[in-house]
């Protein structure tokens, strides 16, 4: 009895073992290959054409010419000492909040957390406001913007740290309600200060791109961060389950709560840092990716980075094209490109 | 072809784990505003079965979060293998304890087998992929639960006992020697019920531990060996099954008149 019982396991293991050999799960592992090559693709030709868009365009076969190291001067001076700059700074913003976003709703559980909504971006508004207020230097307001973004974090984290740990729920209200009292004080900063100074002002809240020349920090903080966070990700799948469930798994949920929280601030001060406070791309880039990938924060993670480093490149390639000469502020363009898709493929899925 | 059956040969190894024996030391659970009741000292020992059985708030799913090391004790310890549990990190106890949750949260829904998968994670390191053989596992342990058709579907597509069968299956791909099942029949239809009470049974006989809060007398007295009885105020007792079953104590631990019959040479107790 009990060995024919053996038998017929060990008969149903290797069906199930020819089974995978065939066709079924490795399948899933070239699938996700193939979807961060093809994304990889999308940032390149992102790349491509934020450095040859703009006032003087530039063919495929000039801008060959330029990287090849010949090609006109006026042409290698737009490449190399402004597009070039521009488009790596949008590219590494966009990747630095759709990684942020997509850690802070594994960590609090919840598809709407994201840098914006929780407050941190309002945190670095007022921030570099009350250095532009001031009549400081750049410098000054970037670093007063990096402040304000990290005390806006360990204001909304600290408050919605009570007893027992964080409720997602509680962090998720905590932060809208931080995000409403810095909309707050936007507002009358706005009304105090001198009408000169209000479009600087109000671009910089929109987000914008035209002030980033130092992508540089930028791309220091969002590679490691990178390196960092693709051996969590199987982690933050357990962590997904809920924090029980994840220590019953064998995972040590305090330290990885914590280490992804920081992640996630850090992130978030830079990219406020380097363009403003620009929302969507945080909440919606990883969402869409989740409809079309799954759930696998394996896949999740880089794949957030590509995404939203290509968006935003596109977003400001239009943002300073499409009225040229006038520039709009890349965050209408993430807006208005990210809220109608993000509907559309809400209301598709189920 | 060959390399498949290596690989069932494989599974088998890993599948039977050294057996371990999880012991409370004078156990006190933690409950928030109650008083402390007696301790609890008992060891649980590889190839028992045992059943809690209590008063809905009698505290069944503190006591079972406490021995899995889940929550702190207000005194006393929980040994795994001789070791303390808050001596060990939280990989080590889930390679020998699976826990079986009554709730769970699935904000972002995995397929079933990403699920049981993931049942995997406490053996494998940081840059790992689960392996052929992790695979092999999760699909057996699906296939054990009988949902090996949904293995693609969303768990949040599925119904209460469907999703409880997941959870099962996830446990048994962790192939622990110690089960912490709380309400492990939660959902299920009775087919279900006893497939995975044999399931339980079946692991006990290769070694494994089993701990399970239950609802149903009648699973407890039919398919546990040990009966761990849980008072409201905290006191518990517990013994060997056969002398746990006696109507008495049950009427005045549920405080609820039973009527006892026999089948099969077990008890069977209907409320009256």
């Amino acid at each position: 009895m009990h060995d024919d019982k053996e038998s017929v396991d060990h008969k149903a293991a290797l069906e199930a073992g020819r089974d995978t050999l065939k066709n079924e799960r490795p399948s899933s592992n070239r699938h996700s290959i193939v979807a961060l090559a093809l994304l990889a693709i999308i940032s390149l030709i992102a790349f491509a054409a934020a450095v040859s868009v703009g006032s003087v365009s530039i063919s495929i076969a000039e801008l060959w010419a330029v990287i090849c190291g010949s090609g006109e001067d006026l042409h290698r001076d737009l490449i190399i000492s402004l597009r070039t700059p521009r488009a790596l700074a949008a590219f590494s913003t966009g990747g630095l909040l759709a990684l942020a976003g997509a850690l802070m709703q594994v960590l609090l559980r919840n598809p709407l957390a994201d840098p914006y909504v929780l407050g941190l971006s309002g945190g670095a508004a007022v921030g570099a406001l009350g250095a532009m207020l001031a009549g400081a230097g750049m410098a000054v307001v970037s670093g007063s913007a990096f402040g304000g973004a990290l005390l806006s974090t360990f204001l909304v984290f600290g408050l919605a740290h009570g007893a027992g740990g964080w409720s997602p729920t509680r962090l998720l209200l905590t932060g809208i309600v931080v995000a409403a009292g810095w909309g707050a004080v936007i507002t009358f900063m706005l009304t105090m200060s001198p009408a000169d100074s209000l479009p600087g002002m109000l671009y910089w809240l929109m987000g914008d791109l035209s002030y980033a020349r130092t992508p540089y920090v930028a791309w220091a903080v969002l590679v490691p961060a990178v390196l960092l966070t693709l051996p969590m990700g199987r982690s933050l799948n357990v962590l997904a389950r809920g924090p029980l469930q994840a220590a019953a798994l064998g995972v040590a949920v305090r330290p990885l709560e914590w280490s992804v929280y920081i992640l996630a601030s850090l992130l978030t001060a830079v990219a406020v840092t380097t363009a403003g406070s620009v929302g969507f791309v945080g909440l919606i880039v990883p969402h869409m990716l989740r409809l079309v990938l799954g759930n696998d924060q394996r896949i999740i993670l880089p794949a957030s980075v590509l995404a939203g480093g290509a968006l935003l490149t596109f977003a400001d390639t239009l943002a300073r094209t499409v009225m040229a000469p006038e520039q709009l502020p890349v965050g209408v363009i993430t807006a208005l490109l990210g809220v109608p898709t993000f509907l559309f493929l809400l209301h598709r899925s189920r | 072809m060959k390399t498949a059956s290596d690989l069932a040969r494989k599974t088998k190894q890993s599948s039977t784990q050294p057996s371990v024996r999880l012991q409370a030391q004078e156990l006190v659970v933690d409950i928030p505003g109650r008083a402390s009741g007696r301790p609890f000292n008992a060891c649980i020992e590889p190839g028992q079965r045992w059943g809690v059985l209590g008063p809905n708030g009698a505290g069944k799913t503190s006591l079972l979060h406490t021995l899995a090391g889940l929550r702190p004790p207000r005194s006393g310890q929980v040994l795994l293998d001789g070791k303390p549990l808050a001596q060990l990190s939280r990989r080590d106890i889930a390679r020998h304890v699976a826990v079986i949750f009554q709730e769970r949260q699935d904000g972002f829904p995995a397929t079933v087998f990403e699920t049981a998968l993931i049942g995997r994670h406490p053996f494998l390191s940081l840059w790992q992929r689960e392996s052929a053989q992790d695979i092999l596992l999760a699909q057996n342990a699906l296939d054990a639960m009988s949902l090996t058709p949904l293995q693609d579907r969303l768990v949040t597509t599925l119904s209460g006992g469907e999703r409880q069968r997941v959870a099962i299956a996830t446990a048994l791909a962790q192939s622990p020697s110690v089960w912490l099942a709380d309400e492990p029949t939660n959902h299920l239809d009775l087919h279900h019920q006893v497939a995975v009470m044999k399931l339980l049974a079946e692991q006990a006989n290769h070694g494994a531990s089993v701990f399970m809060c239950l609802h149903d007398l009648n699973l407890a007295a039919r398919w546990c060996d040990h009966l761990l009885l849980l008072y409201p105020d905290g006191e518990l007792c517990f013994g060997p099954a056969e002398k746990m079953l006696v109507p008495e104590a049950l009427e005045r631990l549920y405080g609820q008149k039973l009527a006892v019959t026999e089948i099969n040479g077990k008890p069977v107790f209907v409320p009256i």
